[in-house]
């Protein structure tokens, strides 16, 4: 068996800096979404609602007397839910309903493993790449991990043991299922503009502020936009835990900690739609006008390396900060437009949405034809 | 590492492939086939065919299991304890003894069969390009057949939905 995996070595010579570089980038990503993100954006969300709904908002939670804007309220919220009694229904498939949030938080934390936070940077003879994984496949990485965390609101759905929750399970399926398909297509536009499916060339690509992937692909942005919300499940896609009609759908039977996790695996994926946004619409880590070089001549004070560590930081700074405007735009849809009616879901992803992704394809094929 | 990665996800395989044929929960089975599926998808990327892996994951996990799960909870499919009649246990004992000769038959061949020696797949083997350029031009007329065959499945499909309405 051996001479059919040819194994490289394990440690060989020039490996301690990559895996020094390799755990830096993945303790950094993984604090980012679940010490910063995921607890933070549940006070976003409110502190926003309540500007949109010209309310004061969360502002009671204090230690004495300081409410420090109302983010405490993110800290009772995390020991409530520690706490809580964690129920499991009379009847329920212990296993599954158990199993269930782990899946749905953990493929919304691996699909980052694939978005560029930074380009590439020569930092002391040592090549920095400022991605987890670069693979070639990019992006359809994120499909497929993020079609794998579908599994876990379905499962969930199916282990109650409860009508509501079965429904909510069902919908779910079907809706997932309608807006994946449409989703990869509306990319596809993408990738034959760019000629790649790797997230870090898609971002190298996008150097000339003109050449966005809003600006080359604005009808693909649009749809893709709209595919990763009803993605999401949150307003207006929210027909898998419509309250009005299912309670809360597929996690109506959740609790304590396994009800956070699947609070936090919709934030969580909010911020990793927000990253595939960014790394293919919005430049990734590029800021419009001013090349990586330019950056790097302006450091240029500080020596090469540090120079090189100045514009690292600028450019990781730069892609959080668009990040969080897209998290900022994906909240303000929610709270503007009403849920969507069940076959209104339906049809706008099959009837609407499906047959422009293709038009998008065939036009973009067409003006490439005519442009070489 | 790899070999230890390719034992291990190729016994989860197994163990999830005869669990879904032992298990008597429709859904249970077909997170066992899941299962099985995202083992296959690390196999293949363990063989650099980082295409095919993510593929297997997004079409074979990730879509069509979640058609047949959805069906399974639609038609809200619970364990069914059967009677085994006489005609479907002797059945069961021409298919335990078809696949016996098929496994002593796979067996012996592989045993006198001379493997032939592994290659280190080429650089670039298994891309988004290779494979897509391999697809458009070697194998560009089977391709196109199977694109036919599943437009016909689609037009038959949407035809026995239609008089239905």
């Amino acid at each position: 068996m051996a001479d059919i995996f040819p194994g490289p070595d394990i440690f060989p010579a020039g490996m301690l800096p990559s895996l020094v570089e390799m755990m830096a980038k993945i303790i950094f990503i993984f604090t980012m979404n679940m010490g910063v993100f995921a607890p933070l954006l549940g006070w976003v969300e409110r502190k926003q609602s309540a500007l949109m709904q010209d309310r004061i908002g969360a502002n009671r939670a204090d230690i004495l007397g300081f409410t420090v804007f109302g983010l405490l309220h993110t800290l009772t919220d995390a020991i409530k839910l520690l706490t809580k009694e964690d129920f499991i229904p009379e009847g329920a498939d212990r296993p599954l309903h158990y199993l269930a949030p782990f899946i749905a938080v953990v493929p919304a934390l691996i699909a980052f493993a694939v978005i560029p936070f930074g380009g590439q940077y020569d930092l002391w003879g040592h090549k920095t790449n400022l991605v987890i994984a670069d693979l070639d496949v990019g992006v359809l990485f994120v499909f497929a991990v993020a079609s794998i965390s579908t599994y876990g609101s379905v499962i969930a759905g199916w282990a109650s043991n409860n009508n509501w929750s079965l429904l909510g399970g069902v919908r779910v399926a079907a809706q997932m299922l309608s807006y994946e398909v449409a989703m990869g297509l509306a990319l596809v536009g993408i990738f034959m503009v760019y000629g790649t499916l790797r997230l870090t060339d898609i971002g190298v690509a996008q150097e000339n502020f003109l050449h966005w992937g809003i600006f080359l692909q604005p009808l693909g942005f649009i749809l893709f936009i709209t595919c990763a919300l009803a993605e999401n499940k949150r307003t207006p896609f929210d027909i898998p835990e419509a309250e009005s009609e299912l309670i809360a759908g597929y996690f109506t039977e959740y609790s304590g900690l396994k009800f956070a996790m699947f609070w936090m695996a919709e934030f969580l994926e909010m911020v990793t739609i927000s990253g595939v946004l960014v790394a293919l619409f919005f430049g990734g880590w590029q800021i419009p006008f001013v090349s990586g070089a330019a950056l790097a001549r302006l450091f240029g004070f500080l020596g090469p390396n540090l120079a090189q560590v100045a514009v690292m930081l600028v450019h990781v700074a730069v892609f959080w900060a668009k990040i969080l405007l897209w998290i900022f735009i994906l909240m303000l849809i929610r709270w503007t437009l009403p849920r969507f009616r069940y076959d209104q879901v339906m049809k706008l992803g099959w009837k609407i949405i499906l047959p422009l992704s293709l038009i998008n394809i065939l036009v973009t094929g067409l003006v490439m034809l005519l442009v070489k | 590492m790899e070999l230890l990665m390719f034992y291990g996800f190729g016994l989860l395989a197994l163990f999830a492939g005869v669990a879904m044929i032992l298990s008597r929960q429709p859904v249970t089975s077909a997170l066992l086939m899941i299962l099985n599926m995202f083992c296959l998808s690390a196999l293949y990327a363990l063989l650099d065919a980082h295409l095919i892996a993510v593929l297997q994951l997004l079409v074979y996990a990730g879509a069509i299991m979640v058609l047949v799960l959805f069906v399974i909870m639609l038609l809200n499919l619970r364990e069914k304890k059967g009677i085994i009649t006489k005609h479907q246990a002797s059945l069961q004992v021409v298919g335990v003894a078809a696949f016996g000769f098929f496994v002593m038959t796979v067996v012996s061949r592989l045993n006198t069969a001379a493997l032939p020696k592994s290659k280190a797949a080429s650089a670039g083997f298994g891309t988004v390009e290779a494979v897509g350029r391999i697809l458009f031009t070697d194998y560009v007329l089977p391709f196109e057949i199977a694109s036919v065959l599943l437009l016909a499945a689609i037009v038959g499909a949407v035809m026995l939905a239609k008089s239905k309405v």
